[in-house]
């Protein structure tokens, strides 16, 4: 086994049932830092649960039950000390359509910030320009951050949604098809935005347009019904595929 | 609405067409269809329309001309053939505003409960079940409930409290069903939004379920205000019909609905029994104006686009 600490996050031997559903079968995959890894393959196979799995946000869903491990800088985040609080602060998530809460521009990125107990109105407001700073947003919002989040483009809406996570100062950002409610201009930029910020975060993003995975991902996960098939680097698995299902999937053949 | 030009169609035989003219005698074209549903569904509306101004009309009509500053600001003399309803205006506000104060965070709690904090099942069923039974049961059956477990039981008399535990009951289904149903409403993204940026379930609740039901959870509030206002069987058993201002919550006082009510049915004095309504309709006609501000403000601020 490779040293731990080399990944940000890996899963060993994760299953997911729901109910009595296998949805996700026995899958071993490594992270690494301050990278950009895609997760692709058809619908229904098992990407979001799988993103969802390293937050935890599947614990919300009640007819969900684990088994196997994930490590996050190799501590176990369904066992050690890490709270689901604090966990979920470090691993981020953005979401297929944007969701910002129907609240003020202001108070979305004040959100994440308050709910841990941030009170101090002068260092919201700097954590707020810095966090819009990030996606590029500041300068187009910062005279109207009282303004309703909702009035946004949605665009700027998953911008804003990406802000919202930087200002929790996450660790990991997982994104489920973050681009797949937006036009071919806005994902261009959102790409533009992501491989900046794979600078400073790991990010793991599912998409269901192979180009895209292409283009930003340093590393591709395929997956077929539940299994993870093959897991390398982005060329490699779009040029020179090991499994032919990953063939008949990458050059479109699939189904 | 405005047909767009078509192109001219080619010439139709003659028996087709009789058979067309028949077709059409039969069922009318989907066009004197449509014509004819706007016109029922417009002469509809109309008459509630044209019912509620007519009864709010008569009412303020008749009732108005005998609203005065002393009629407001007087107790009433001679069992209210003189004098005015200050008592009576007094009760309501306490009756109805303690019983909404009372049943509204329990209902709101009950709902949460139900929709955020356990998974639908046998309990859930049991609830639901009960408040709907609840929500059914005449108000007069309240009234008697109320008389004997909170004035005679638990020893509170014919008083305010008495009659505002009551009340609290019979709106509570109202409120859990509104709240209910507001929360349900409230999208699934906001909570996973929520939940991922590392809040739990109860600032999630809080902070982003229930203010974002919010209007919702008001209509539901300002509905059981309005029953609550308008009650007078069950208030008659449980709160009384004292005449004077109250000094406490345990005194009986009589509220404007069940005022209204003995100046009609014992024929006190109609004059005064008509603007006794009129108050009454002014009040709740004023809630709902003030409750509609408050929501175009809560959503206008809020940016809430639903
Ligand atoms: N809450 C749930 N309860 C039961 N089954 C679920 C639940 N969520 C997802 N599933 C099932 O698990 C499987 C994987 O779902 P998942 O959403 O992870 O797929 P996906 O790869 O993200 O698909 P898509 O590309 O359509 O988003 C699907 O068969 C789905 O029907
Ligand atoms: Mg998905």
């Amino acid at each position: 086994m490779t040293d731990a600490m080399e990944y940000k996050l890996q899963a060993s031997s994760l299953n997911l049932y729901y109910g009595r559903f296998h949805a996700l079968k026995n899958i071993n995959i490594g992270i690494r830092p301050r990278s950009i890894t895609a997760i692709i393959g058809p619908s229904g196979c098992g990407k979001s649960t799988l993103l969802r799995c390293f937050n935890r946000l599947n614990d919300i869903i009640k007819s969900a039950r684990v088994t196997g491990r994930i490590l996050l800088d190799g501590a176990d985040i369904f066992n050690s000390g890490i709270g689901l609080t604090q966990l979920r602060r470090r691993v981020g998530m953005v979401f297929q359509r944007p969701n910002p809460f129907p609240l003020s521009i202001f108070d979305n990125l004040a959100y994440g910030p308050r709910v841990h107990g941030m009170r101090d109105r002068e260092e919201l407001e700097m954590i707020v320009e810095n966090s819009l700073r990030a996606t590029m947003l500041w300068d187009d919002l910062k005279d109207r951050l009282n303004a309703p989040a909702l009035s946004l483009s949605p665009e700027q809406q998953q911008r804003l949604c990406i802000s919202r996570l930087v200002a929790v100062e996450p660790e990991v950002l997982l994104m489920d098809e973050p681009c797949s409610a937006l036009d071919p201009f806005a994902t261009a930029h959102i790409e533009d935005l992501m491989r900046k910020l794979a600078e400073q975060y790991t990010i793991v993003i599912v998409t269901h347009n192979m180009q895209q995975a292409a283009r930003v991902s340093t590393e591709t996960a395929f997956m077929l019904l539940g299994e993870l098939v093959e897991f390398g680097d982005t060329t490699q698995i779009f040029q020179n595929p090991r499994q032919k299902k990953t063939e008949e999937y990458v050059s479109g053949r699939y189904g | 609405m405005k047909l767009a030009p078509t192109a001219p169609l080619p010439p139709v035989p003659a028996s087709e067409r009789r058979n067309a003219a028949r077709r059409i005698r039969l069922m009318p074209s989907p066009t004197v269809t449509e014509r004819i549903v706007v016109a029922l569904l417009w002469a509809m509306a109309a008459i509630t329309i044209a019912v509620l101004v007519f009864i709010i009309g008569y009412i303020l009509l008749h009732g108005l001309p005998h609203v005065t500053w002393s009629f407001l600001t007087e107790s009433p003399r001679r069992m209210g053939r003189e004098g005015g309803v200050l008592p009576m205006i007094v009760g309501t506000v306490l009756v109805t505003g303690l019983a909404v104060l009372i049943a509204a965070p329990i209902g709101v709690a009950t709902a949460v409960y139900l929709t955020e904090y356990t998974a639908e099942g046998r309990l859930t069923a049991v609830i639901r079940f009960g408040a709907d039974c609840l929500a059914g049961i005449p108000s007069i059956v309240f009234g008697l409930f109320g008389f004997v477990f909170f004035a005679i039981t638990l020893g509170l008399g014919l008083s305010i409290l008495s009659g505002a535990l009551t009340l609290a009951l019979m709106v509570l289904p109202t409120i859990i069903r509104t709240s209910e149903e507001a929360i349900r409403a409230v999208p699934y993204a906001y909570r996973e939004a929520s939940f991922g940026l590392g809040s739990t379930r109860w600032q999630t609740t809080l902070y982003v379920v229930l203010r974002s039901a919010l209007p919702g959870i008001s209509t539901g509030v300002v509905l059981s205000v309005g029953r609550s206002i308008s009650e007078t069987a069950a208030v008659m058993l449980t709160a009384g019909s004292a005449l004077g201002l109250p000094d406490s919550l345990f005194d009986s006082s009589r509220t404007l609905a069940l005022h209204f009510y003995y100046l009609a049915q014992e024929n006190i004095s109609e004059a005064n029994a008509y603007a006794t309504a009129a108050v009454l309709v002014m009040a709740i006609l004023a809630i709902n104006l003030f409750a509609y501000w408050l929501m175009r403000r809560f959503i206008a601020r809020g940016g809430h686009h639903a």
